[in-house]
């Protein structure tokens, strides 16, 4: 049995700030990795991954599984990620609603997903077979959207749903992503996070993003985890903690990736606003 | 109706239209927005292509690997999520290419960076120790056979690609002369490096690798170099933990 | 091969020596390690990991991959980007005219 990760902030893990970490992990109280940065045969990534493990709760989340692939899930990758899964024994696995694999070909990019019935069959489907496989829960994450396809036939929000009432997986709420679609796509951040399925939120993600324009002047946000976590997005993570409560708060940084010190900084303003949530729910 | 084989084709080709089924939100087609996704396509692929060859970077220059980069990723785009195994055809593909004919060597250099990356993600060895090594009965020693660590490659070149590669990392580096070279890498923690053998000690370490016992490795060497002293290369292996217990080996 | 035999019996004592001599990678050498490549050096090794973010960098993926400009036909010393040179082992080259058939056509 493993133990659920606390409601602390945590980061996504960066080798060079292993020193840094081990030394003084500020607010940080878990840690989160890629799954497949972990799928060696050993040397030094396996090493620090099992010396974090014994001080740390960890987060395994995948980028690679293609959960919304037309195809059938790769078996190999399945594979792979079970047996990470086993000798970690990992506090939560969590991957995207996003498709990356074609005929056989990884594209490195989250794709996004038209919500219809079929493909809310098909992630269901999918998010079965890795449940059944791994014997765990897992915990999907809303997308960061650039674009919107004509055939939708349901919100995000009712689709996320949908998959939560079919599969029982629980749900990773990316606050930022959250903001960048609403603000691509001129929907409502606020009245997504109302509708959002708050019951079945395992953890929240934080990161930055980029600013940019499409065709007509509009503002075309990028999801580039490149800088700091952006003030509108902290105050939409304010909405979503009262309404969720205190929730595991992942600080995600994987370009441009700063000193320790910034790094911590943005932990400990994720701690506060933990902090704020806490005492707002007790009074 | 856009499916994944459509978005797909679009994605790799910017030549082709934006699918029609995608819009900005408002019902306006989706333009650039599409080119969100290309570029996070190509331009992730070719950044993990520069994280994985910097010698070949360097040589080649940011604009030459860019343009390299953006055609090897169409053609052979990644197999699996595991992005340390990208780029396993990238050999290949340089010593087939027309545009780099004049720098024959380059397809060495990227298989020497290549096992270098296999190299450090490498099942961790359990290296015989000093006190094992010297617990063999020397009667016994030159039917002894070891394993070798699994982080352990053997780079042949025609070309002097060790040599090149240490001037991409250090320009105090020797001019690389003319010639063939072995380079065997060794990874005695978890930090692989590249080491220039003499001739015979490839020979030596690959009788090794098939099984053979030590006095066939040493053998194998002086075929090719008839005064192969094997104590170098001994060393060599042993402190870089690379000599390991074979099956029914020594304990 | 008594010779062989020998040999082999001395190298194998010689080696064996030097390597107990050498300073031996204690467990606490292991865990330090972990954290930072040796000297900072091999960091590199690890080679591309994942990302699950985009970017706002744009792929001019427009212009066909043309031929590697690095001096004159004459020269076989292919210059590195920094402006160094690396001499290519010219009896593995061939000719210049063998060269130039590998070469497409200009013009």
């Amino acid at each position: 049995m493993h133990h659920p990760l606390p409601p602390a902030p945590g980061v996504g893990y960066k080798p060079q700030h292993y020193a840094d970490i081990m030394a003084d992990p500020g607010a940080v109280g878990w840690l989160e990795i890629h799954a497949e940065n972990y799928m060696g045969d050993g040397g030094r990534p396996i090493a620090q991954l099992r010396h974090l493990a014994e001080r740390f709760p960890i987060s395994v989340h995948g980028v690679g599984l293609s959960i919304g692939g037309e195809g059938r899930l790769d078996p190999d990758h399945l594979a792979r990620l079970k047996h990470l899964c086993d000798w970690l024994n990992p506090a939560s696995f969590s991957e995207h609603l996003a498709w990356s694999t074609h005929d056989g070909a990884f594209l490195n990019d989250l794709l996004p997903l038209p919500y219809t019935a079929e493909t809310v069959a098909r992630v269901a489907d999918h998010i079965d077979e890795l449940q059944e496989m791994l014997g765990r829960q897992m915990l999907l994450e809303n997308p960061s959207s650039y674009l919107a396809f004509t055939e939708s036939t349901m919100t995000e929000t009712e689709f996320l749903a949908e998959v939560v009432r079919r599969t029982g997986c629980g749900l990773l709420l990316d606050v930022n992503n959250v903001f960048v679609s609403a603000t691509n796509l001129r929907l409502d951040a606020r009245q997504y996070i109302a509708d959002f399925p708050m019951d079945a939120v395992g953890e929240l993600h934080l990161g930055g993003h980029d600013e940019d324009e499409d065709d007509h002047g509009a503002p075309l946000l990028i999801d580039s985890h490149g800088r700091a976590v952006a003030d509108p997005v902290w105050a939409l993570l304010d909405d979503v903690l009262a309404r969720r409560g205190p929730a595991p708060l992942l600080i995600e940084w994987d370009t441009d990736v700063p000193d320790w010190s910034v790094l911590a900084a943005e932990a400990t303003r994720a701690e506060n606003a933990l902090s704020r949530a806490a005492e707002r729910a007790a009074a | 109706m856009t499916d994944q084989s459509t978005f797909r084709a679009a994605l790799s080709d910017p030549g082709m239209p934006v699918p029609p089924t995608l819009t900005d939100g408002t019902g306006r087609p989706a333009g650039r927005r599409f080119a969100v996704y290309r570029n996070n396509v190509a331009v992730s692929l070719t950044e993990a292509l520069i994280d994985g060859f910097p010698a070949c970077y360097m040589v080649l220059g940011d604009d030459q690997f860019r343009g390299m980069a953006a055609v090897y990723l169409r053609a052979h785009p990644p197999e699996s999520p595991l992005m340390a195994r990208f780029g396993m055809a990238l050999p290949a593909f340089l010593d087939a290419a027309p545009q780099v004919a004049r720098m024959r060597w380059i397809g060495d250099l990227a298989r020497l960076e290549l096992a270098l990356r296999d190299s450090y993600h490498a099942a961790d060895a359990d290296a015989l120790t000093p006190a094992m090594l010297s617990a063999i009965p020397p009667e016994d020693l030159g039917d002894t056979r070891f394993a070798l660590a699994q982080s352990l490659r053997l780079i042949r070149s025609d070309w002097p690609v060790w040599s090149i590669w240490q001037r991409t990392r250090d320009t105090e580096a020797p001019q690389a002369t003319p010639g063939a070279q072995d380079v065997v890498i060794l990874r005695p923690g978890y930090d692989p490096a590249p080491h220039l053998l003499s001739t015979g000690d490839a020979e030596f370490i690959d009788a090794l690798a098939q099984g053979s016992p030590l006095s066939t490795a040493a053998e194998a060497a002086c075929a090719v170099a008839p005064d192969h002293d094997p104590t170098a290369i001994l060393t060599l292996l042993m402190q870089s933990n690379a000599l390991i217990q074979a099956p029914g080996g020594p304990r | 091969m008594k010779t062989n035999k020998a040999l082999v019996l001395t190298a194998f004592a010689a080696a064996v020596s030097a390597t107990a001599a050498a300073v031996p990678a204690s467990a606490a050498d292991n865990v330090k390690c972990f954290g930072v490549s040796m000297a900072g050096k091999n960091d590199c090794a690890a080679g591309p990991g994942t990302t699950c973010a985009g970017t706002s960098k744009v792929d001019y993926q427009g212009n066909a991959w043309t031929l590697v400009q690095d001096g004159t036909c004459e020269s076989a010393e292919p210059v590195l980007a920094d402006g160094t040179k690396v001499m290519l082992p010219e009896g593995k080259m061939g000719s210049l005219s063998e060269l130039d058939r590998d070469l497409p056509m200009e013009g």
